[in-house]
């Protein structure tokens, strides 16, 4: 079987193990650190996403995968970086201030890593500067942020204005997400997008990314 | 009062109270703030909130201590208050309801994912549960609520925490459900049945449900739970699912929308009824209604 479905495969089974020696040995035979990244690790974990959007697998699986996506590209990243290869995009993420729920937040930082964002995960709890102070520093084109609570949404807004203000909205996208979170209310804080889950994220975040 | 146990198992109907958190907001919780923090610094706000639920025929009266085991209040480097959080909860209930209701302990989740998913020690989790539950019954609890679990191993591990501090008292235990194309399951993959078989193993009384999809769903969850096992049913819907109006959040399923479905609940064979995020006194009082017509 070719090397590349292997790793797909073992992947999806969160084998973090078997994911680190097929990598190795996948570098080893001179296949490029970019195919074995999109074909083998992003691949898999496609279909891992596509498998917790369909509700055919959990959360435990899908942490598992990440886990095993995390092994794989530690033995990439170094490769990576010396081919010049740059990811497909940085994403600022995190809970808003006055939230420390990050169970949502943490998921679809995994996915997007798993898609092949580069993820600043800037944790629980985030203010507004602090967002948008990273995401300059970073040079990310997305702030991802998330409240599971009602009182804590408004700071979403705040973001959004903050943006504005500094002239960054045109580099600067932001994506929001929680239970309380609708898409309504991302059209009514002018935010660039909503999704409802960490799949939708992932496949939002992209389309952000290619419109820049 | 007679024993919580006794009065299920001659199979009289309990009406339980509804959300907590959803009014701690409305009275003035502010963003940032831990809500079990409330308990020490305005105590008089769990009165009346438990007095608003007990005149609404609520017989089961939660504490505000969902968050109180010691991992959590951690998070607001507050893990040193877990005794005072715990027990001035339970008293200030006790202060309205007398004996005229039963005070529900409220352990909710860590908010950790355990190893080897995540990097939460089970033996750490088991301690922070065991030093709330040990300051709740201290202070008198009747019963305890181990609610919105999505990991079996958590609630397991929070139930039998809660057995090794007291042997006999009632304990509840909840999942959160979701709809999927196969089935309930909680976010962390767990049926139902495998729900039931965990938790009653593990030694709880009574089994069931909370927060979650709105009522409808809860009807269906009670019956697969009733289909697997012979304990006591407990559920606790939210009002559905927040929708935005006018800029702030609302949750759209109306007292008038529960009282509706308390037959459904109780053909299917659930004991107590009470609410979760967004219902209110008046969902409690209609819910109280039902119940009586149902008689």
């Amino acid at each position: 079987m070719d090397i590349l479905v292997k790793i797909s495969e073992f992947l999806q089974q969160g084998n973090h193990e078997k994911i680190s020696q097929l990598t190795n040995t996948a570098i080893s035979e001179k296949i490029s650190p970019k195919e074995i990244l999109e074909n083998g690790l992003i691949a898999g974990m496609n279909i891992v996403g596509d498998r917790f959007k369909k509700h055919e697998i959990f959360l435990p699986e899908v942490l598992l995968a990440a886990k095993a996506m995390h092994a794989g590209m530690e033995l990439l990243k170094p490769l990576l970086i010396k081919e010049g290869i740059p990811s497909i995009g940085r994403v600022v993420l995190g809970t808003v201030q006055g939230d420390l729920h990050d169970i949502g937040k943490n998921l679809v930082g995994i996915m997007l890593k798993g898609a092949g964002f580069e993820v600043i995960d800037l944790g629980k709890g985030v203010s507004p500067e602090k967002f948008i102070e990273v995401a300059q520093k970073e040079e990310a084109s997305i702030i991802g942020m998330s409240a599971l609570l009602t009182t804590t949404m408004p700071v979403m807004k705040e973001v959004v204005n903050l943006l504005k203000e500094k002239e960054l909205d045109g580099s600067i996208k932001t994506i929001i997400g929680g239970a309380p979170v609708s898409e309504e209310y991302a059209r009514q804080i002018g935010a660039d997008a909503y999704a409802y889950d960490a799949a939708k994220a992932v496949e939002t975040v992209k389309l952000l990314t290619e419109v820049n | 009062m007679r024993p919580f146990l006794e009065r299920l198992r001659e199979g009289d109907i309990l009406i339980a109270d509804g959300a907590m958190g959803t009014m701690l907001f409305e009275k003035g919780v502010k963003l940032g703030m831990c809500p079990e923090s409330l308990n020490l610094s305005r105590p008089e706000i769990l009165e009346e909130i438990a007095a608003l639920y007990f005149d609404a025929g609520a017989e089961i009266i939660q504490t505000n201590t969902f968050g109180g085991s010691a991992v959590k209040l951690a998070d607001y480097g507050l893990d040193d208050k877990v005794e005072d959080i715990n027990s001035v909860a339970v008293v200030h209930i006790r202060k309205v309801v007398g004996d005229g209701a039963y005070i529900s302990g409220s352990c909710g989740p860590s908010g950790k994912i355990l190893q080897p998913l995540g990097d939460a020690d089970p033996d750490q989790l088991s301690e922070s549960f065991r030093k709330q539950v040990k300051a709740l019954i201290e202070a008198g609890v009747d019963l305890l609520c181990i609610e919105t679990m999505t990991d079996l191993q958590e609630a397991v591990l929070a139930v039998e925490a809660a057995r090794t501090v007291n042997a006999k008292i009632p304990i509840m235990a909840t999942m959160t459900f979701e709809p999927t194309p196969t089935g309930f399951f909680t976010m962390m993959g767990i049926s139902v049945p495998e729900a039931a078989e965990g938790l009653s193993a593990a030694g709880a009384n009574v089994l069931g449900s909370n927060c979650g999809n709105g009522i409808e769903n809860m009807i269906k969850i009670a019956q697969e739970f009733k289909s697997v096992t012979s304990l006591p049913l407990l559920i606790q819907a939210n009002a559905g699912i927040p929708v935005s109006k006018e800029g702030k959040s609302v949750y759209p399923e109306t007292p008038e929308f529960f009282a509706e479905k308390v037959p459904a609940l109780l053909d299917a064979g659930v004991s107590i009824i009470g609410g979760c995020c967004g219902t209110t006194p008046e969902h409690i009082r209609s819910i109280r209604k039902a119940v009586n017509a149902y008689k």
